[in-house]
């Protein structure tokens, strides 16, 4: 693997089947009397939230801790930032505190990337989502999720290869989604077919350059996929009119019983949360069996522990 | 690297299914041969005979074997114990990359099935199982990696060859076969499960290889 993670582009198959693999053993992890391994003892790995963040952030923790490192929490509200200091008066304070890895999250796009590559750090960097661009470890969280579902062989074991030919629908709102673009990229590089399913205001421009279809009708799309991944419309970037009511969106774009059962018998339901009940989804397909929102999230500690043992664990000088 | 004279542990190296080996091909290896498939058929007889005796039967027993080649030696071993006492003992894996001394010399190494099994290793004696002991370090790390598991009444070493050079004081209880060998030597164990063959061959290491 490279020394940072700022996009699932960046991931050719052999790296992401890897990361999946490692995670997939680091998840027995979770059923063990002691939920630590020491392959980072010593490290220490930075969590820089410039924006609000429940699950992706205690999720990096998780997974740092278990690896016993050393994680320190960074929000920008309480810190300097909201005194006026720079991205980059931060990550020099950063560098100056020897963190071994940059887990960042902010609201704006290419601010991981202007951290890896500005030469303020020399640490990892580990994209945690950047504005309306990326969020790679969502991808691999969900992609982990679908092999758990859809690509294990016989005796429950990951099988390389096993997204092939699958199809998933993205629904909702794609344009402000860095969940939608990364998992559209990784897809694609595991395999599987992806057709985004938005109304026209909410698809991004240039959206029939990326890898995938694109349809404004989701009762014709759903019965045909092996998963479907509903995304939050995300009313807090948006500042104009994508739709006419919130009560018109749910009834063209939300999945409700209604359409769920129109779906194929294994096809999975899921959502990278945080969840607006009633607007994207129903309560009752939230809850349903085909839900597997929740074990996304356990998914996402093992597969954040994969990320940063193959980022850190090793080194890559010494090869 | 390069510069590091003992190949700790590169008998036992994993060379995973769709990962290039790190051990070269089965076909390259030319060497002598000094277990073939009836020595180490025999040769598990006896360690399985001397586990029990030693052991005074098999009823708190636990094998576990050391990715990758450890793993099949494991369950041969509990094939010919069934045999004799009747009763299946339980197997499993136990994978120790992430608690060994040289995980920060080199590339992260993709990690290999742990596989405990149902009813836990507490107060039980565990085997563990290898397939080469060399310099003592890949069971050091099986030792730390057990810990976090639980707490074993004993815990046991069983391996199929002792090549000797050990950089730790850690012996093994069963051996299949004591090898004395140069540091510049290589023996290479290959298995039925893994590659197509059972034979332990050695030969003569060029640089490159015996620095691996």
């Amino acid at each position: 693997m490279k020394r940072h993670l700022l996009s699932a582009a960046d991931l050719t198959r052999d790296d992401a089947e890897l990361v999946l693999s490692t995670a997939a053993e680091l998840r027995d992890l979770a059923d063990r009397p002691i939920k630590k391994l020491p392959a980072l003892r010593g490290r220490t790995v930075v969590n820089l939230f410039f924006e609000d963040s429940t699950r992706t952030r205690i999720s990096f923790e998780a997974a740092a801790k278990r690896l016993s490192a050393d994680v320190i929490n960074f929000a920008a509200k309480g810190s300097s930032v909201s005194k006026g200091e720079s991205l980059k008066d931060t990550a020099l304070t950063l560098e100056a505190m020897g963190a071994d890895a940059v887990v960042v999250r902010h609201g704006a796009s290419g601010a991981p990337h202007r951290l890896a590559h500005s030469g303020w750090v020399r640490s990892s960097v580990v994209n945690a989502g950047d504005g309306t661009h990326e969020h790679p470890t969502q991808a691999l969280l969900d992609a982990f999720t679908l092999y758990r579902h859809l690509g294990v062989d016989d005796r429950g074991r990951f099988r390389p290869g096993g997204l092939e030919g699958r199809r998933v629908a993205i629904v909702g709102d794609v344009l402000h989604s860095r969940v939608a673009r990364s998992n559209a990229l990784l897809l694609q590089t595991l395999g599987a077919e992806v057709t985004l399913v938005a109304p026209p205001t909410l698809l991004p421009v240039g959206v029939e350059t990326w890898p995938v279809d694109t349809s404004y009708d989701i009762d014709r799309v759903l019965p045909g996929v092996d998963a479907v991944m509903m995304l939050r419309v995300q009313r807090e970037r948006m500042n104009g009119g994508f739709f006419p009511t919130p009560r018109e969106y749910s009834r063209r774009y939300g999945l409700d019983a209604r359409r769920m059962a129109t779906l194929q018998d294994h096809t999975i339901v899921m959502h990278p949360g945080p969840m607006v009940r009633g607007m994207e989804i129903t309560a009752d397909v939230a809850d349903s069996d085909r839900s597997v929102i929740v074990e996304q999230v356990t998914n996402g500690v093992a597969v954040r522990m994969a990320v940063l043992y193959l980022l850190l664990g090793g080194n890559e000088s010494g090869a | 690297m390069c510069a590091q004279e003992v190949p700790p542990h590169q008998p036992s190296e994993p060379s995973q299914p769709g990962h290039p080996s790190q051990s070269g091909q089965p076909s390259q290896a030319v060497g002598r041969t000094v277990l073939d498939e009836r020595d180490i058929a025999r040769a598990l007889t006896r360690i399985s005979h001397e586990i029990l005796e030693r052991n005074k039967g098999g009823r708190d027993l636990v094998l576990l074997g050391i990715p990758s080649r450890g793993v099949p030696l494991a369950h041969r071993i509990a094939e010919r114990i069934e045999a004799v006492e009747g009763y299946a003992v339980p197997v499993g894996s136990l994978d120790v990359t992430m608690y060994r001394d040289d995980l920060r010399l080199k590339p992260a190494r993709a990690l290999m099935r742990t596989d405990i099994p149902a009813d836990g290793i507490d107060d039980r004696v565990v085997v563990l199982v290898d397939d080469v002991l060399f310099s003592g370090r890949t069971i050091r790390a099986a030792l730390d990696a057990l810990n976090d598991v639980g707490r074993p009444s004993a815990v046991r070493l069983a391996v199929l060859v002792d090549r000797g050079h050990r950089e730790l004081p850690i012996r093994a209880d069963f051996v299949g076969k004591n090898l004395p060998t140069s540091l510049v030597e290589r023996v290479q164990v290959r298995l039925a499960d893994t590659d197509g063959v059972d034979a332990v061959t050695i030969s003569e290491g060029t640089g490159g290889e015996a620095a691996r």
